[in-house]
């Protein structure tokens, strides 16, 4: 396969891929913020929280509208760039994906639609319900949309059947083990806290930039402190999920785990490295295992094999598996010439044959074994950046909580700069995590059994680079439109005072 | 009928009342005009389009079963 296409293929999808994650962060943590909010003014009765809550709808609505149906042009690039890999999955992806698609329609359409024109419309409890459907609307999305990435990271509960050449669910345990394998709770854990620490950035640094401006300050004031602790509770929940995350990855991935790491060779007490040579002795056997010993294997460890797995057998090299693939793809072959020619028994035999082997099926599309390593520095700095960025953000809601329980946040203009500065980089920590998940994988589509080369169609490679400017074009005239909304809709504001004092001087 | 009714025009009075939401809707419309009526006619036609399900096994286990590494 033409290493060019590949490559053209791999940058359109990771280019549509990492435009749609721009807007689901904050669709699923400002939704849950939306809720708290409403939530107060249901209970307290206050029309004060009722003006706070219509503006953050707003912002919500200007992101949900940019964003809506961008991931739809993934799914044309399965069918189109992506073909092989999408028979071979297309009943692991079509059942979530429909149920997604369905469950996304329904709930967050009917819901919407009450949250933004129910006001005065339908009753104070229908009203926050709805907002608080539209949001767990899109939690439910997430989660179907994850479960399918988690089975291409971790693929469990399905059978490949060598007549219909696809992965199979056989019977609704098998759904079950695909819906909640440990790889999409973590996933989903990881993700969806990481999409409230979004929204936890994104309303504190708006809110920081009125209090700085000194504008909107009763209402920045109560948005901040709501963000802040939403915010605090939002960094516990991704520390701990992206701790699960670092163990499923070690014992699925292993070889995602040491290009995070840049480990080359593997210890039984492998540090955990910070930058350069600034390490934590025994830092990353402790996140990887659990356990103060144990083996985190390297890239060359992988690569060579002979250590132990967890399950005490000998780990294979990556030659043996590679002759092991090409064993199972010419099962493949024989099984279904001799399916075709009525020879039963040699069909028997081979079927048992790939059967045996089809823990390697994908090494058979290995051209080299540096090929199963991927892109170390990119992987290894995208790693890095997530969490250092994901740690200033926890010190910044830490420090806010403490300077608004002091009274003292206006005196703090430095760290309300710190808090507007870090709406960008929000969105840097979350594609840098995207980049860590799905960069670190490579080179597979489906962990083990599918690498890109396999998966990719025979197009040609300049429709795919052609395709690739114009996304490029699209998607930034979009954002730019995104955001010259959004400017436009902080710079207003929601004007609470204004439209008090205009109430006072009606009365 | 008087439910449908009241749905009905719950959703129009909500459409009438948009300030910010038309702005959004146009957005919306123009992408999903640029989505469906061009990108999705022009550059993404499915790879196996037209094939029967018989053709589509037939095809992948072609591209799938050739080994890459030269074993």
């Amino acid at each position: 396969m033409d290493a060019s296409l590949i490559d053209w293929s791999r940058a359109q999808f990771a280019l549509t891929a990492m435009y749609h994650w721009l807007f689901v962060p904050l669709t699923l943590g400002l939704g849950v913020i939306m809720g708290i909010m409403e939530t107060i003014y249901v209970v307290r009765g206050d029309e004060y929280w009722r003006r706070v809550t219509q503006f953050w709808m707003k912002v919500f609505g200007v992101n949900f509208a940019v964003g809506v149906a961008t991931g739809l042009i993934l799914e044309f690039e399965f069918g189109t760039n992506w073909s092989n890999y999408s028979w071979l999955v297309g009943d692991i992806f079509g059942a979530p994906l429909a149920i997604e698609g369905i469950v996304a329609f329904f709930m967050e359409s009917t819901f919407i639609a009450v949250m933004y024109f129910g006001w005065n419309k339908v009753s104070r409890g229908f009203h926050l319900a709805s907002t608080w459907l539209t949001t767990l609307g899109a939690t439910f999305s997430a989660w179907w949309i994850l479960v399918a990435n988690a089975w291409m990271q971790y693929p469990v509960g399905t059978h490949f059947d060598p007549d219909t050449v696809r992965n199979e669910m056989n019977s609704f345990g098998s759904f079950l083990e695909v819906a909640f394998s440990p790889m999409a709770v973590v996933k989903f854990c990881h993700t969806v806290s990481a999409g409230w620490l979004t929204g936890a950035v994104v309303v504190v640094g708006i809110s920081a930039w009125y209090l700085l401006r000194r504008r909107e300050e009763r209402f920045a004031r109560s948005s901040m402190l709501v963000g802040s602790i939403f915010g605090l509770v939002a960094c516990g929940a991704v520390m701990l999920s992206g701790d699960s995350s670092g163990v499923m990855v070690g014992k699925a991935q292993p070889m995602k785990l040491a290009a995070f790491e840049g480990l080359y060779d593997g210890s039984e007490h492998a540090p955990l490295t910070i930058v350069g040579d600034l390490k934590i002795p025994n830092g990353l056997t402790v996140l990887a295992t659990h356990r103060w010993t144990g083996f985190v294997p390297g890239i060359n460890d992988i690569l060579e094999g002979g250590y132990t797995l967890p399950d005490s057998t000998k780990a294979l090299s990556a030659e043996e598996k590679m002759s092991r693939g090409v064993i199972a793809l010419d099962a493949l072959t024989q099984y279904r010439l001799a399916r075709a020619a009525g020879r039963t028994e040699k069909a028997v035999i081979m079927r048992e044959k790939l059967e045996d082997n089809m823990p390697y099926f994908g090494y058979g599309h290995i051209l080299d074994k540096q090929d199963l390593v991927p892109p170390v520095p990119l992987v290894f700095w995208a790693f890095r950046i997530m969490v250092g960025l994901g740690s200033l953000f926890c010190l910044v809601f830490l420090l806010l909580v403490i300077v608004q329980y002091k009274k003292q946040l206006t005196r703090w203009p430095l760290l309300l700069r710190v808090a507007v500065w870090c709406i960008p980089l929000v969105y840097i920590c979350s594609q840098a995590g995207w980049v860590c998940a799905e960069v670190g994988r490579q080179p597979w589509a489906i962990q083990d059994l599918l690498p890109v080369n396999a998966a990719v169609s025979a197009l040609q490679s300049p429709a795919v680079r052609i395709t690739f400017f114009i996304f490029l074009v699209i998607f930034t005239l979009l954002l730019i439109a995104e955001l010259r909304i959004l400017f436009r809709v902080v710079k207003k504001g929601p004007q609470i005072e204004e439209q008090d004092n205009e109430q006072k001087q009606t009365d | 009928m008087n439910l449908l009714n009241t749905i009905f025009h719950f959703y129009l009075d909500g459409f009438r009342q948009m300030t910010l939401g038309r702005t959004l809707w146009a957005l919306i419309l123009l992408k999903l005009f640029i989505m469906f009526a061009i990108l999705r006619l022009f550059f993404f036609r499915p790879a196996m389009r037209g094939m029967s399900d018989e053709q589509k096994q037939q095809h992948v286990a072609t591209q799938l079963a050739r080994p890459q590494n030269g074993h």
